[in-house]
């Protein structure tokens, strides 16, 4: 999530301490000095990642410490990462292997592409997948894996990002 | 340093040749492959020893066998290039427990025993007070082995990410460049020699998982088998799925992966972007290593053939001559 705030004396300072207490991970803090021509324009940003269900905790931290937030920006899905997959996809219900990521509240299948060369023959499918965070991916990716696993479909995962 | 060479197919001529065109100081005093043989303090000719294998298919006479120079001849150092038999890593095995137990240095490019009996040779060679070496194991010409053991002394290593199938890499490497279906890209391989009649056990994923087994164990020192390895061939490949990771600026391409923190340790193809450094053209092999203190390093070269395999060998018996034989 992405949060906007004035930027006045000691409120970057005030704001980093609810954001530590609500087990918030703090990804960029953007510090614009120069605000331009509209004098009300907002010049900090934090993106941070947050559980869900942390996010009113959150506000009443920040909140309580005096900060004044302008505005706050949900990008809910914050990791991608794509597959492939092949084998008989339609055949054993391709709307039930999406249905499984996208059921778990963490992940969603965000795009998807196929090639189906004829009748009979084994489909490829480009899969591209949002989760909150790494270890949902990871979780994600376990759920593929199973799946594949099940139906007898190939899945072929991206090489981790390096470390 | 003298030398015992068992085996004279492509590696072991491969060997014989270097030993004779370099002059290292090598003498090989006994010398087999699999139907002959010939013993010789004093030194074999190998240039006699090769133009007789080639006329006449044997480099010796046959009333002596591998086992009568790997038990009786005078050497140092043996040579085992015997080929690789992956389910019981005999005679290849045996040829090595003999050697060692008479503390003789070993050198081999015999996946089998070095995959399925480790420890037990590696006791052996301690034992005896004697080297066992395998660098032309995994990876071909690539110093992987110097390379853990000097180059990253000290080094933690966290990770390990290779293309160590060349006969996969060059069949990927021809489906996302030209379009090829799996089966019109085996065939080239086959017509270029890269690809065994049966490919099985490249395309499988069978020996990139071996030469994975090899470089767990030696690094963290580890016990896993073939069977340990969560393996995934690339034989079921489609050409879309390449098509589909082309259109996104990434290949396919078969990577042997071990995380020992994760437990994972896995041969599978992996989508890839094209600029990661193991993204290797044809039959090269490469490997990702990540340590602590170095980070990632990666080491590219070719995994197979004749003169690049003997290479590696090389490399081992000059080490052990370096260190053991001239002190004594």
């Amino acid at each position: 999530m992405k949060l906007e705030m004035k930027d006045s004396p000691g409120q970057l300072v005030a704001a980093l301490k609810p954001i530590s207490d609500a087990g918030g991970n703090i990804i960029a803090v953007i510090h614009q000095r120069d605000p331009g021509p509209d004098s009300d324009t907002l010049n900090v940003q934090i993106v941070l990642e947050l559980p869900d269900d942390r996010r009113e905790s959150l506000i009443n931290g920040l909140k309580a410490q005096g900060v004044r937030i302008q505005r706050i920006g949900e990008e809910r899905l914050l990791y991608t990462r794509t597959v492939i997959m092949i084998g008989h996809l339609m055949h054993t219900d391709l709307s039930d292997t999406v249905g499984q990521i996208d059921s778990t509240g963490f992940a969603e299948v965000s795009a998807l592409s196929m090639c189906m060369p004829a009748i009979n023959e084994r489909s490829s499918s480009r899969i591209t997948i949002k989760a909150l965070s790494k270890t949902d991916m990871e979780s994600a990716l376990a759920i593929l894996r199973r799946v594949s696993k099940q139906k007898s479909l190939l899945l072929i995962e991206p090489m981790e990002e390096c470390t | 340093m003298k030398v015992a060479l068992i085996g004279l197919g492509s590696v072991g001529r491969g060997v014989a040749e270097m030993i004779d065109k370099k002059h290292l100081g090598f003498t090989i005093t006994g010398i087999a492959d699999s139907k002959s043989g010939m013993i010789d303090a004093a030194g074999i000719d190998i240039g006699k020893v090769l133009a007789a294998k080639k006329a006449t298919g044997r480099c010796g006479t046959t009333d002596i066998r591998a086992d009568d120079v790997i038990a009786r001849a005078d050497y140092d150092t043996l040579i085992e290039v015997s080929p690789t038999n992956a389910l019981t890593g005999e005679p290849a095995s045996g040829y090595i427990r003999t050697a060692l137990s008479r503390k003789k240095h070993v050198v081999t490019s015999n996946k089998g025993p070095v995959a399925l009996q480790y420890q037990e040779l590696r006791s052996l060679a301690a034992k005896n007070g004697v080297s066992l070496r395998y660098e032309a194991t995994v990876a071909g010409a690539i110093p992987i082995m110097h390379t853990l053991e000097h180059g990253l002394a000290g080094n933690e290593i966290l990770a390990l990410y290779g293309v160590l199938n060349g006969t996969c890499n060059f069949i990927l490497t021809r489906m996302a460049d030209e379009g090829l279906t799996y089966d019109q890209a085996l065939m080239e391989a086959r017509e270029m020699g890269y690809a065994e009649a049966d490919p099985t056990y490249d395309v499988q994923g069978i020996d990139a998982a071996i030469k994975l087994v090899i470089l767990v164990n030696t690094i963290w020192g580890k016990k896993i088998t073939l069977a340990d390895i969560d393996r995934t061939g690339i034989d079921l490949l489609t050409a879309e799925a390449l098509r589909l990771a082309e259109e996104e600026g990434s290949t396919i391409r078969l990577i042997a992966e071990a995380s020992p923190k994760k437990n994972l340790f896995r041969v599978s193809p992996r989508i890839i972007e094209k600029t990661h450094p193991l993204v290797v053209e044809g039959t090269l092999n490469a490997l990702t290593l990540e340590t602590d203190m170095a980070k990632q390093i990666t080491l590219i070269g070719r995994g197979a053939g004749s003169i690049e395999t003997a290479s590696a060998i090389i490399g081992d018996l000059l080490f052990i001559r370096d260190r053991y034989v001239q002190r004594a």
